[in-house]
């Protein structure tokens, strides 16, 4: 490809714990999946390196306890980085490892590069301020001064997501969690976020209330074009948003490559499993 | 077992201790300085941060003014005049334009004040995010980042319930363009003085221990969204029934004779200054 | 001659103060400063705990003026403090050396030193004595009298016992971690403010100059379902510990050298709290840690109480309100939490006008929308 990456992570680690003798040397460490027996270091994500291409839908899944939430929120800057790099290509941050900025311009960051959709809507909406107020919160951050702007911006987003304009007013811990989730999703595009990570979005939704949301990320992908990070348990989620798949497993990435591909043809045994359970 | 009180109450090295807090908010304007605010014979929340930098400032040949929501005979403003009084000597006035220090808890004065004068502000809460955050280790990083959405978004959901701010006193203003500060429980009418203020504006929270300050010529800028801009108490078609004045923050009261809501200017001293004048142009016109 | 000021709040005060007096004097009764230091030995000791200055004439003193209201008498005394010189720091004080009244441990019977009652209400029967009424100073003496003769029969030791601590008896058997002595010099809460995350000798400070009811109350929720800490009494101990400084100027400390300026009473308590850690091999072990309480005279429940929330302020970790360091200590504060509730009573009107513009401006805002 000859696109530059817009978001390049290397070397990720994050690790829960001091480590010990043990454990401390990453060639000889024998852990039990992530975790060190002898001090209890929990080891999430290790050495975890890809790229994020402008536009795509790159789907990262693995069974829970492999990573790939702390991963996510290692790189929303909700929990910090044990060691590892990544850069962002935009003309302000190029070549400046974002883990090692101030927790000011990371704040910056997360305002105007990165939309983020909690699995839990609690972590990503503010339950007692309304709807509209709360889309309102990220543009504020953004340094927007104008209600009547901010009020227009957060209409029409709502309206993508199918909230209904005359409960635009109302708290979001008055809604189901469907609704929840859509105002979280009209939340984190208010930015017109290059980046948007998706953190089992659909996870704990009704069948239909499920289809209902991957159709709008869909259908925000193709309208906006924003490259995003899905991460997901759950096979067909990926196979219905992701362009190309990262198969994690105790903290390690084991396979990758176009969704079509690692579905179609899993080289990994446990990726096998993982396909053949979904059949 | 008498003990003689000292000059100004305090020992010179808490005097120096909290003048140097006042040093560093004047160096930094609009921010918090911790300091270690004394125990005080009026009671926490009586204005003891004020009490507290008003006798670590002055000196003898100082004039003092002290008002409570705007009149010198407050009772509680009575109560600190005369603790400041019987522990240095210190002149009194009631006259705006005679003062050199005047402490005051709610009001500044309508008269303009001065490059001579400094005034003194009583805050029982320094804090302007305390409603958007409970915790003083996150304010107080809030205000380390420049991170003040919270505040901001307060107000724009205000606008969505209300249809514009609902704010009343003590709204949140701009310091120097950095730091959000709290203007102490002042009508939204007085933010206005502190942009450009001649005068050094001084505030002292002695309960929650923060001194805080804005100086000469500094600008300060009241929170407003482009579209919704701040405004202030109206007091349209209204007047002092005692002087007549039109342009100040007026106090409402019932007329006990008639029942009905007459207003009076809230700052006694500027109403007895009007009616002053007008007795002597009126003496002036009749022998004229 | 012009328009003058009205003096309305200077006389009203005059009048005010003048009637506070009257309200004290009316009864044409007058009571001795030795009379409350001898007879009213629980408001003495908390109004010095609370107010942290210890002196027992003082304290009688404000409890005198304040006629015997106890947040008037913290305050008066806080108020003195603030203009007292303070040139020394004492001496750490070891509660070790204690000359002990009362010692009792909840947790073991057989404490090595033995238990030992004191003075103490808890196996009072709280029936009102009505012969309290006819008192007099010869019944006094007669009781007194009798007393000492009990005392006499009583046999004694020829030398002073040492208490040793409870909890150095268990660290022995390896149930206390053992620790180096801490020897950071404690921040002084009165000479810097308090910021946070603060130390532990912050947290300690403010819990013992804490409102006797406040501390109570935080430590009863605790205890009660909103915290995690339900400790044993391992150790109460009340009695007297002896004061020491250093000489100023010598540069050699030499701690024969130090000078004893007196003693002064304490209540002590150390709580033991089971908790879990993990060991070397990563293996979940219960081990104890320790709450401590300690308070000026004899205030055995605050004690106990400040025991609780030192222990979980150690843990922050738990989401309960006694288990968060602002919320507990900075609410606890007698002359704080008191002047600001009182300060309601001060006039608000400029405030008041500017909540009634501007809900009056609301109020217009939606007619207006609505026509």
């Amino acid at each position: 490809m000859l696109e530059e990456p817009i978001l390049q992570v290397r070397n990720l680690r994050k690790q829960f714990g001091t480590g010990c003798m043990e454990c401390a040397e990453v060639e000889t460490r024998k852990l039990e999946k992530n975790f060190c027996k002898n001090c209890g270091t929990v080891y999430a994500c290790q050495d975890i390196s890809f790229d994020l291409y402008p536009g795509e839908i790159l789907g990262i899944v693995g069974e829970s306890g492999s990573g790939k939430s702390t991963m996510m929120q290692c790189l929303y800057f909700d929990n910090e980085v044990s060691s590892g790099e990544a850069f962002i290509n935009t003309p302000e941050l190029v070549s400046n490892n974002v883990f090692e900025l101030s927790a000011q311009k990371k704040r910056s960051i997360r305002n105007h590069v990165y939309g983020m959709v909690y699995q839990n809507p609690v972590h990503g909406l503010k339950m007692n301020f309304s709807s509209v107020g709360n889309i309102a919160e990220k543009l504020i951050a953004a340094g927007n001064r104008n209600v009547g702007q901010m009020e227009a911006t957060s209409k029409k987003l709502l309206e993508n997501v199918h909230i209904p304009l005359h409960r635009m007013k109302e708290e979001p811990r008055n809604f189901s969690g469907g609704m929840q989730q859509r105002v979280q999703i009209a939340k984190a595009l208010s930015n017109n976020p290059p980046i948007l990570f998706l953190d089992e979005v659909t996870t704990g939704l009704d069948l239909s209330v499920q289809a209902n949301v991957l159709d709008l990320i869909k259908v925000i992908q193709r309208d906006l074009g924003i490259s995003m990070i899905v991460v997901s348990h759950d096979l067909a989620v990926i196979r219905m948003l992701a362009d190309r798949t990262i198969v994690l497993l105790n903290g390690k990435i084991i396979e990758e490559g176009l969704t079509d591909q690692v579905l179609e043809d899993p080289q990994h045994e446990y990726t096998q499993q993982l396909v053949y359970s979904l059949l | 077992m008498k003990t003689n009180t000292h000059f100004a109450f305090f020992d010179e090295g808490s005097k120096k201790e909290i003048r140097r807090a006042i040093m560093k908010a004047v160096a930094i304007p609009g921010y918090q300085v911790p300091f270690a605010s004394r125990e005080m014979p009026i009671a926490r929340g009586w204005g003891t941060g004020g009490l507290q930098i008003t006798l670590s400032i002055i000196g003898k040949s100082d004039v003092l003014k002290v008002i409570d929501q705007g009149a010198d005979e407050s009772v509680n403003a009575v109560s600190i005049k005369k603790l400041v009084h019987e522990t240095t000597g210190v002149e009194l006035t009631e006259q705006t334009n005679k003062a050199s220090v005047i402490q005051s808890r709610h009001r500044i004065p309508e008269v303009a004040l001065t490059e001579d004068q400094i005034i003194v502000l009583q805050v029982p809460m320094p804090e302007p995010l305390r409603k958007v955050e409970a915790s003083e280790y996150m304010t107080k990083r809030m205000h380390a980042e420049d991170d003040y959405s919270g505040v901001w978004l307060m107000l724009f959901e205000q606008i969505m319930k209300y249809g514009k701010t609902a704010t009343s006193a003590d709204h949140p203003v701009y310091v120097n363009g950095r730091y959000v500060m709290a203007p102490s429980p002042i009508p939204r009418f007085d933010n206005s003085k502190l942009h450009q203020s001649e005068a050094l504006i001084l505030l002292g929270a002695g309960r929650e221990k923060k001194i805080y300050a804005v100086p000469p010529y500094t600008n300060v800028e009241s929170l407003a969204f482009e579209d919704y801009p701040f405004s202030v108490e109206v007091f349209e078609g209204k007047h002092c029934h005692l002087c007549g004045s039109t342009d100040v923050f007026l106090d409402e009261l019932i007329d006990p004779e008639t029942g009905e809501t007459i207003h009076q200017c809230n700052d006694t001293s500027y109403c007895i200054e009007q009616l002053n004048k007008k007795a002597e142009a009126e003496v002036q016109t009749s022998y004229a | 001659m012009g328009y003058v000021p009205v003096k309305g709040g200077t006389q009203a005060i005059d009048a005010s103060i003048k009637r506070l007096k009257y309200e004290r004097l009316k009864g044409n009764e007058t009571i001795e400063i030795h009379t409350i230091m001898s007879t009213m030995r629980g408001m003495i000791d908390q109004v010095m705990s609370e107010s942290s200055l210890y002196s027992p004439f003082l304290a009688a003193l404000a409890i005198k003026q304040a006629e015997g209201s106890m947040e008037e008498a913290v305050f008066l005394m806080r108020a003195h403090r603030s203009t007292l010189p303070r040139p020394y720091y004492s001496k750490t004080v070891e509660p070790e050396a204690m000359l002990v009244e009362r010692r009792i441990s909840a947790s073991f019977k057989d404490i090595p030193g033995g238990q030992l009652l004191g003075a103490t209400h808890d196996y009072t029967h709280r029936l009102l004595d009505f012969d309290l009424i006819g008192e007099s100073s010869e019944s006094i003496q007669q009781w007194l009298n009798n007393y000492q003769m009990e005392l006499q029969q009583v046999e004694t030791f020829d030398e002073v016992k040492y208490f040793p601590k409870v909890v150095d008896y268990l660290r022995e058997e390896g149930l206390f971690e053992k620790y180096e002595e801490n020897n950071t010099a404690p921040k002084d809460i009165t000479k810097q403010s308090l910021q946070f995350p603060s130390t532990r000798s912050e947290r300690l400070q403010v819990l013992t100059r804490g409102q006797t009811g406040a501390v109570t109350s935080l430590g009863y929720a605790s205890l009660r379902g909103y915290g995690q800490v339900h400790p044993n009494v391992g150790e109460v101990r009340v009695g007297a510990v002896p004061i020491y400084v250093g000489h100023p100027n010598e540069m050699e400390h030499d701690t024969d050298e130090d000078f004893y300026i007196g003693d002064i009473k304490v209540t002590e308590v150390e709580s033991f709290v089971p908790t879990q850690v993990k060991n070397a091999n990563n293996e979940y072990e219960l081990q104890f840690e320790i709450g401590y309480g300690i308070c000026y005279g004899q205030n055995e429940t605050k004690a106990i109480a400040m025991s609780i929330l030192d222990q979980c302020l150690e843990h922050p970790e738990a989401d309960f309100p006694t288990h968060d360091e602002e919320f507990v200590l900075l609410h606890i504060d007698s002359v704080e939490s008191t002047g600001f509730i009182s300060h309601l009573k001060l006039p608000h009107y400029v405030t008041f006008q500017s909540r009634l513009d501007s809900v009056r401006q609301v109020k217009k805002e939606v007619q207006e929308v609505e026509n």
